[in-house]
């Protein structure tokens, strides 16, 4: 069996940047992202894939970042919640989600805005049970859902108005 | 001052929280986002067993494997710890026993964690497995061997009887008397941060610890002790948490360990515990079996209860005395029962040791006393809403355990929710299969005591300003999403007359904020609160004295409101917030001023009266759809209704929030949560381990499951509370679990007398409906409990003066004299 390589390397496309990164071969993109090139923006609660608070899009598709080994993200597209923002400004999501309370420890946020994100990358305008089912695999403790899926509605209307 | 009539700027506007962008940024550190330069990680080694003697832990290998900086012992750990000074019962590291399947025998410190993972299989570890305790039950009948070698007797953690008034004498006078059993199965917290910790020494050489905990002052003081060293080389900064719901109340044995660590090897330390972990932690809620005797008159008059608790209190004593207190002492608080007898016991088991959680031992009586209100008014053809109405307590009233009601609304909840769920129009009368439930509940708003016997204050602010109009407020309350830094702000900024934008939140930091007892029992908002107003109101009277003279007017005459500083009778005149700042300042240099809070001394004065008190109680009332599928036991709710007497809402997002989430966790707990264990096959050790250690087992609502839920907030400010604004982050928890099962008897007829209602149950009890046998499914026995002779006191209406009046066994001719 050929040794396992103490550390690789390779460069990603991190919120729009290329960024080039070693790393033990084992890593998952949730480590990489947070430990190597230090955004902890991206949250865990499993390491499992059972929680969703590790969402990140890859190439703009939600995956749980602790499912997803690094090693296979080299050359992708990996979108996180330290790119959501618009230069100083919050992002539409961003800023329904700090309005209507749709975050209160704030720890399944990141998580929940990029599904909501690719959500409405592909659906624009949600109804209440598609927002419901987009985001069922994100846990919240906290907020009963109810504030977080009036968030998502809230910033939908805004994004459909920007584009017009 | 003329002040406080002022309309209110800040306070009940809906507005974005103060920490509302970091936490959409992804800006905020929690306590695992936190590195340093050359930080080692430290790994747990947990116990396989739940109950053994650890004869032996050779680290030897482990201490030479590559990368291992340092592995620690129970033998490093002399000093135990425990969040309540009657139960300082748990080593970090276990020393000579394990007492269930995880805790803790040993830490490895390495430069990474892997290295740390694979050090921990190299360790040693001898046991010698004794019988474990399963449950309260097991524990009675099992008294050896004994799990703690304190307690009450065998395996009897704690035991109390108190008894208000004779309460025989109440049941026998009664026209009938509702009898029955309900069963409250354990739940965790599942907060959705891991617990976290990262320990190093500060640049004098201080322990500093970063900690994803509700209760910095007390792991602060619990700290000292174990490592003993003085408080004041010790700084503990509650980083923000990620959801904590009580389970990060307790000191955790990670804590000490990282803390240890970074004494010994004087680099940064940190420990982030996997789920399974955290499920092992749990300090979550208790298992309690209930027994519940109500006497009740023709007219629907409650005449008194008899309630009876047996609690699985787990391996340990965590919050456990007051968490078997909770498991009564509130019962009375919504009712008025006019005798009241309560009597509680505590077995150890051999399980993670339960504690506080959001409701701590409150959810559970709450739900036997409602669902068998729910009986008896079936029993007396009454509606359950009239029920209710005819024996709410009064605003000011004592109960027959001396607790003073203070401001009530349930009155006005339970009108409320009834109106906006139509509750007259569908019980009944919805079609077979679908129902409404009805049921109350009350929380505390801070605890009278603190959990340490001291005279000073519960909580302290101090606000400093400075001549850029920047308001910075310190206290050391935690943020664990409550939205307690919020709080502040709103508190501060209403008072000062500035908008939150110009106010900064420095809380949780025992290095450099004034102490506040911590994030539980719903104590920030009123303790931290009240604290903020006295140091916001002391720092405007400075301002105002300086400035009246300017302005032409009197002190009490200034009027602070929205950036502006100004004379009630002019208006028109008057300067900005930071020009009175610059001229106070030139006038009486550096502007701050601290406040202060205690609570109101409870009217109790036998012993175990401080436990229930609160300067304030919150009120709610809940109505829950459900609909049941009759061939499968399948709930489904549409919808939840509730009514929660708040005071006032100082952010009605958040309130709303609170509320929503509460009643999430509620029907969540309601419908599925379980933390339950099972017995290994004997080939496999008979080992007792937890059946769901994981998130996917551990089932929880999401999204799609969770109903849409209308809020109602009853405001009536609360004389108490800062700008009237009462607990709103446990109480509306309460009432969801047994509106729902009221609920399902209304849409089909049977009764599930215990937490979680699930299908199967549900279906087991439309058998025994259709079989002609009793509609029910629940305990049916209780064991024999050897409670004490109870406490006796009387009840104020029975001429008592808040003292115990007899001992034990002179109640009767007590009772006779009267
Ligand atoms: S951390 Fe990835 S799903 Fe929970
Ligand atoms: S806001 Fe706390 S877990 Fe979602």
């Amino acid at each position: 069996m050929a040794a396992i390589p103490e550390r690789v390397h390779l460069t990603m496309q991190v919120n729009g940047e290329a960024a080039p990164v070693s790393f033990a071969p084992y890593k998952t993109l949730l480590e990489v992202l947070r430990e190597d090139l230090g955004l902890t923006g991206t949250k865990h609660g499993c390491e499992l894939g059972e929680c969703g608070a590790c969402t990140v899009l890859v190439d703009g598709q939600p995956v749980l970042s602790c499912l997803a080994l690094a090693l296979e993200c080299g050359g992708r597209a990996i979108e996180t919640i330290e790119g959501v923002q618009r230069g100083p400004e919050l992002h539409p999501l961003q800023a329904a989600f700090a309005d209507c309370g749709g975050s209160q420890c704030g720890y399944c946020t990141p998580g929940v805005i990029m599904t909501a994100k690719a959500l409405l990358a592909r659906n624009p305008a949600p109804t209440r049970d598609e927002i419901r089912e987009a985001t069922a695999g994100n846990l919240c403790r906290c907020t009963g859902y109810q504030q977080i899926t009036e968030a998502i509605e809230s910033a939908a209307t805004l994004l459909r108005a920007e584009r017009t | 001052m003329n002040e406080t009539k002022k309309r209110l700027d800040v306070i009940g506007k809906p507005r974005r929280r103060v920490d509302g962008r970091a936490k959409v940024t992804g800006q905020l550190r929690f306590a695992d986002d936190l590195a340093l330069p050359r930080m080692l990680h430290a790994k747990l080694l947990r116990s396989p067993h739940p109950h053994a003697i650890v004869e032996s832990v050779d680290a030897e290998k482990a201490r030479r494997h590559p990368g291992v900086k340092l592995v620690l012992t129970g033998q490093d750990f002399p000093v135990p710890f425990g969040i309540m000074p009657v139960s300082v019962d748990e080593y970090p590291l276990a020393r000579e026993r394990v007492r269930y399947v995880g805790d803790p025998v040993a830490a490895v410190i390495a430069s990474d964690e892997q290295s740390a993972v694979e050090a921990l299989a190299l360790i040693e570890v001898r046991y010698k497995a004794l019988r474990p305790v399963c449950g309260p039950q097991d524990g009675l009948e099992h008294p050896e061997p004994r799990i703690h070698d304190y307690g009450e007797q065998g395996n009897i953690h704690r035991n109390q009887a108190y008894e208000f008034g004779d309460v025989d004498e109440a049941l026998r006078n009664a026209d009938f008397v509702a009898e029955d059993l309900f069963f409250y199965e354990g739940n965790t917290h599942l907060p959705m941060e891991q617990q976290a910790s990262l320990a190093f020494l500060d640049q004098d050489g201080k322990l500093q610890i970063s900690s994803s905990t509700q209760n910095p002052h007390y792991l602060h003081r619990q700290l000292s002790r174990v490592l003993q060293v003085p408080e004041s080389r010790i700084r503990v900064v509650a980083t923000p948490n990620g959801g904590g719901f009580g389970g990060k109340c307790d000191p955790g044995g990670h804590e000490f360990v990282v803390s240890k660590a970074a004494l010994v090897l004087g680099r940064p330390v940190k420990i982030g515990l996997t789920r399974e972990e955290v499920f092992y932690v749990h300090r979550g809620r208790h298992p309690v079996l209930m027994k519940m005797k109500t006497g009740v008159t023709k007219e629907g008059k409650l005449t008194g209860m008899h309630l009876q608790t047996l609690l699985d209190g787990g391996g340990y004593g965590s919050h456990g005395p007051a968490s078997t207190f909770y498991t009564g002492v509130l019962t009375p608080v919504t009712y008025h029962y006019p005798r009241f007898k309560f009597e509680a016991c505590r077995v150890f088991t051999n399980k993670p040791a339960c504690g506080p959680k959001r409701g701590h031992g409150t959810p559970q009586p709450r739900f036997g006393q409602e669902v068998q209100l729910d009986k008896i008014a079936e029993r007396l053809g009454m509606d359950p809403l009239e029920l209710r109405l005819k024996n709410l307590t009064k605003a000011g009233d004592l109960t027959a355990s001396w607790l003073r009601v203070g401001s009530t609304g349930l009155e006005d909840c339970l009108r409320k929710v009834a109106e906006i769920s139509d509750w007259k129009g569908k019980r009944g009368k919805l079609p077979q299969g679908r129902g409404v439930g009805l049921a109350c509940s009350t929380y505390m708003s801070g605890a009278g005591v603190a959990i340490y016997w001291n005279k000073m204050p519960h909580s302290g602010v101090q606000v400093l300003l400075d001549r850029s109009g920047t308001v910075v407020v310190y206290c050391g309350a935690t943020e664990i999403g409550q939205g307690s830094d919020d709080v502040l702000a709103a508190i501060v900024a209403e008072t000062l007359g500035v908008d939150t934008g110009s106010v900064r939140v420095v809380t949780g930091d025992t290095g450099i904020t004034p102490v506040d007892l911590g994030s539980y029992s719903s104590r920030v908002t009123i303790m931290a609160g009240n604290a903020a107003v006295q140091a916001a109101e002391r720092l405007r009277a400075s301002l105002a004295a300086a400035v009246c003279e300017t302005l032409g007017t009197l002190p009490d005459r200034v009027v602070f409101s929205q950036g502006k500083v100004f004379a009630a009778d002019n208006t028109g005149a008057g300067m900005s917030f930071v020009e009175a700042v610059t001229m106070a300042e030139a006038q009486l240099g550096t502007l701050s001023a601290v406040g202060s809070y205690s609570p109101p001394k409870p009217p109790g004065r036998y012993k175990g009266a401080g436990v229930g008190p609160s300067p304030a109680y919150s009120f709610s009332a809940c109505v829950v759809e459900a609909e049941v599928d009759e061939r499968t036991g399948w709930i489904h709710v549409p919808k939840i209704w509730m009514a929660h007497d708040i005071g006032r809402a100082l952010n009605p997002v958040l309130a709303r929030g609170q509320v929503i989430g509460g009643v999430y966790m509620g029907l969540s707990e309601a419908l599925m949560e379980e933390q339950s264990f099972r017995r290994l096959p004997e080939k496999l050790s008979g080992a007792l381990v937890h059946r769901a250690p994981s998130m996917l087992d551990y089932k929880s609502l999401t999204a799609l499951d969770m109903p849409e839920v209308e809020v109602a907030l009853i405001e009536d400010p609360d004389p108490n509370c800062p700008y009237g604004a009462k607990e709103v982050g446990q109480g509306p928890l309460l009432p969801v679990m047994p509106a729902l099962a009221n609920a399902i008897f209304d849409a089909v007829g049977v009764r599930i007398d215990e937490i979680p209602i699930t299908p199967d149950k549900v279906l087991r009890a439309l058998e025994a409906k259709a079989e002609g046998k009793a509609p029910r499914v629940g305990p049916d026995s209780y064991p024999s409990v050897p409670y004490p002779e109870p406490t006796f006191v009387l009840p104020p209406w029975e001429g008592g003066d808040g003292n115990e009046s007899r001992k034990g066994g002179e109640k009767r001719a007590a009772a006779a004299v009267v």
